[in-house]
């Protein structure tokens, strides 16, 4: 079957009038999580997992992805209306967003980014629906070393590239990893870290990890912090866009759209770099370099555009591979696990429908997203004046709820509170939340291949580097690792040069 | 001895403040101006931005009234700041805005200047927007 007629079957699956209503879901929830700062898809949908077993997955997934293609919309209202950015992606949007806006043209900015976020999630989208498949193709050639060699490069490069430390990445995914050996070794049923617990033995439930790291951390970290000066939401009107407007919007938004999708797809892609690049490209470009800094609609198309494309990009390896580069995609992958669905290259063939009918939903919850963003945008600023206390209570009435739900055991009330009481810890000093989630969840996959790989080759490590593919990555891994050594040794040997990129203040906060 | 006024930057808390700034002037006492937030939600309209309270300052420095101008925000509502206030500097008068209300919105919300009217120790003075 062609690509063509995989995706209308999926627009006719999507477009029943169940999954249209769950995507209808999807949108609203994402969008509000997305607006409100602290609050991430990635929470919504591990808050949502236990709640939407008694689903279709078709059905769960739809709703999933409106709440992830969602999130990416909200964020940017928050930074344009308050200078506080509601996803870690849409940093780079409050710079001139917030800007424009003070300067009386939020509604213009509201309707760039809205405009922009639809126009690079639908080019996105298309990207994946072509690239996917090949991606597949491409992929189902490749044996267990190989494998092994792709997920060690995601683990390391998100935990390598992103983020202010690396020390502080290397211990989250540490922690991470640690987590997901808990239970019985799948091939010589030795127990590994159950301290003797037998509740222990099948394993943590990626459900309560996410749930506790994600809902109940924040909750707490929230609930430390709650008393703050409260700011003033700019108001705003009916987004709307003059012809310059237009004019100034439309190449920045295919500029951004042509990093963002590239970078989502990389291992360590996420949405912060390339909107960064973006708004440092449009600001080269740009006619009117003077109002850089003092809100030009270029610095908002661009980059919203480039964070929409990453999200669809981010979707490629999930989908593709079984590889998520972000929160969100991680814990998309742990749902497909949930619901007994193997994720990876077979995944196309073997759940065929289910993926496209997911694409088909993307399309379809961007163009809801434009319907609700643009006439509702003062709305969901008014979400933001909700008191906080009665947010987070629901949050953890949800976690709990669901937590309890997965295995109706009082145990995992207790490891909630544990791995809850960690997340809070991990946000007091500093440790970003993502390389943990991924460690977790790839952790168990990579020791598969890894176990695989050694089998195969009686043991010998040699195996790990028989296919020329896991060569070439543990090449790149390499350069990833001493990369920040020799550019050290470089500096020192030119201690004039400045160095090109400013510190990435946004990107240590992985909460979507 | 002092005027308590409870500032929010809406018709009514103006309409409290021009009448409280006319009362200082009459007693010659100071103006203590409160303006606060629980501060458990991101946004909060009713909690004067900077320029708002530059603008008062101003106002009242220009019209010569000695005054103090309080933003608490320490998680308490509104009529407890105010209350508080009145009670710590033995105010000779509260002055309110008062906004019309729903019978339902009352019940849910309760009232902020209800409790003011019931629960002070001394004269209120309660205004609505002209």
């Amino acid at each position: 079957m062609d690509v063509w007629s995989s995706l209308m079957d999926g627009f006719a699956t999507a477009l029943t009038p169940m999954n249209f209503m769950y995507a209808v879901i999807g949108v609203i929830l994402g969008t509000a999580v997305g607006v409100l700062p602290g609050l991430g898809p990635a929470m919504t949908v591990a808050l949502l997992l236990p709640v939407t077993y008694a689903l279709e997955p078709t059905s769960a997934f739809i709703m999933f992805a409106g709440i992830y293609y969602g999130g990416m919309y909200g964020g940017s209202t928050t930074s344009i209306l308050l200078n506080t950015p509601g996803e870690s992606s849409s940093v780079v949007t409050a710079i001139e967003g917030n800007k424009m806006a003070k300067a009386g043209r939020a509604a213009q900015a509201l309707a760039t980014a809205a405009i922009g976020s639809f126009v690079a999630g639908t080019i996105g989208t298309a990207l994946l629906a072509v690239c996917a498949p090949i991606v597949v193709k491409f992929a189902v050639s490749l044996g267990a070393p190989s494998y092994f060699a792709i997920m060690v490069l995601a683990l390391l490069a998100v935990t390598a590239v992103l983020g202010s430390s690396r020390l502080r990445g290397f211990a989250s995914l540490g922690l991470g990893l640690a987590i997901g050996l808990v239970g019985m070794d799948s091939v010589t049923g030795q127990r590994r870290l159950t301290f003797g617990q037998p509740l222990l033995a099948d394993g943590l439930d990626i459900v309560v990890v996410a749930v506790a790291i994600f809902a109940v951390g924040e909750a707490l970290w929230v609930a430390a912090h709650l008393r703050r000066t409260p700011l003033h939401a700019i108001p705003v009107g009916q987004p709307w866009m003059g012809r310059s407007d237009w004019k100034r919007s439309w190449k920045p938004w295919l500029r951004g759209t042509a990093f963002g999708f590239p970078f989502g797809a990389l291992p360590a892609g996420g949405a912060e770099i390339p909107t960064f690049l973006s708004y440092v490209t449009e600001k080269r470009l740009s006619k009117h370099p003077e109002e850089f800094g003092k809100g030009a609609i270029e610095g908002v198309a661009g980059p919203e555009a480039a964070n929409n494309a990453a999200a669809a990009g981010t979707l490629t390896p999930m989908l593709a591979l079984g590889l998520p580069t972000n929160a969100t995609a991680a814990v998309m992958l742990a749902a497909f696990t949930s619901y007994g669905i193997q994720p990876g290259p077979q995944l196309f063939t073997s759940q065929g429908p289910l993926v496209w009918a997911l694409i088909a939903s993307l399309f379809i919850g961007n163009f809801l997203l434009l319907i609700i963003n643009l006439p509702l945008a003062p709305m969901w600023a008014k979400l933001l004046q909700l008191p906080r206390p009665y947010l987070y209570a629901g949050i953890l009435f949800f976690a709990t709820l669901g937590a309890y739900s997965v295995n109706l055991q009082a145990f995992d009330l207790v490891i909630l509170l544990v791995l809850g009481a960690l997340g809070f810890m991990m946000r007091r000093f500093g440790l970003p939340v993502l390389p943990l989630i991924l460690g977790v969840i790839l952790g168990p996959r990579i020791e598969g291949q890894l176990r695989k790989t050694l089998q195969l080759s009686a043991g010998d490590p040699a195996g790990l580097w028989s296919e020329p593919i896991a060569v070439g990555i543990y090449v790149i891994i390499g350069l990833i690792l001493l990369w920040p050594f020799a550019y050290k040794l470089i500096r020192r040997n030119r201690p004039k040069n400045s160095p090109l990129l400013p510190a990435n203040s946004g990107a240590a906060d992985y909460s979507d | 001895m002092t005027i308590v006024v409870g500032y929010v930057p809406t018709p009514e808390g103006e309409a409290a403040l021009t009448q409280a700034i006319a009362e200082a002037r009459r007693s010659s006492t100071t103006l203590l101006v409160i303006n606060s937030s629980r501060g458990d939600a991101l946004v909060d309209n009713r909690y004067a931005q900077e320029q708002e309270i530059q603008s008062i300052e101003d106002r009242l420095a220009t019209q010569g009234i000695d005054h103090v101008i309080k933003q608490p925000v320490r998680g308490h509502d509104a009529a407890a700041e105010v209350l508080d206030a009145a009670e710590e500097h033995n105010a000779e008068l509260i002055v309110i805005g008062l906004r019309r209300r729903t019978p339902v919105g009352k019940l849910i919300m309760g009232s902020v200047s209800q409790r003011i009217l019931l629960e002070a120790d001394c004269p209120v003075l309660a205004v609505k927007a002209g």
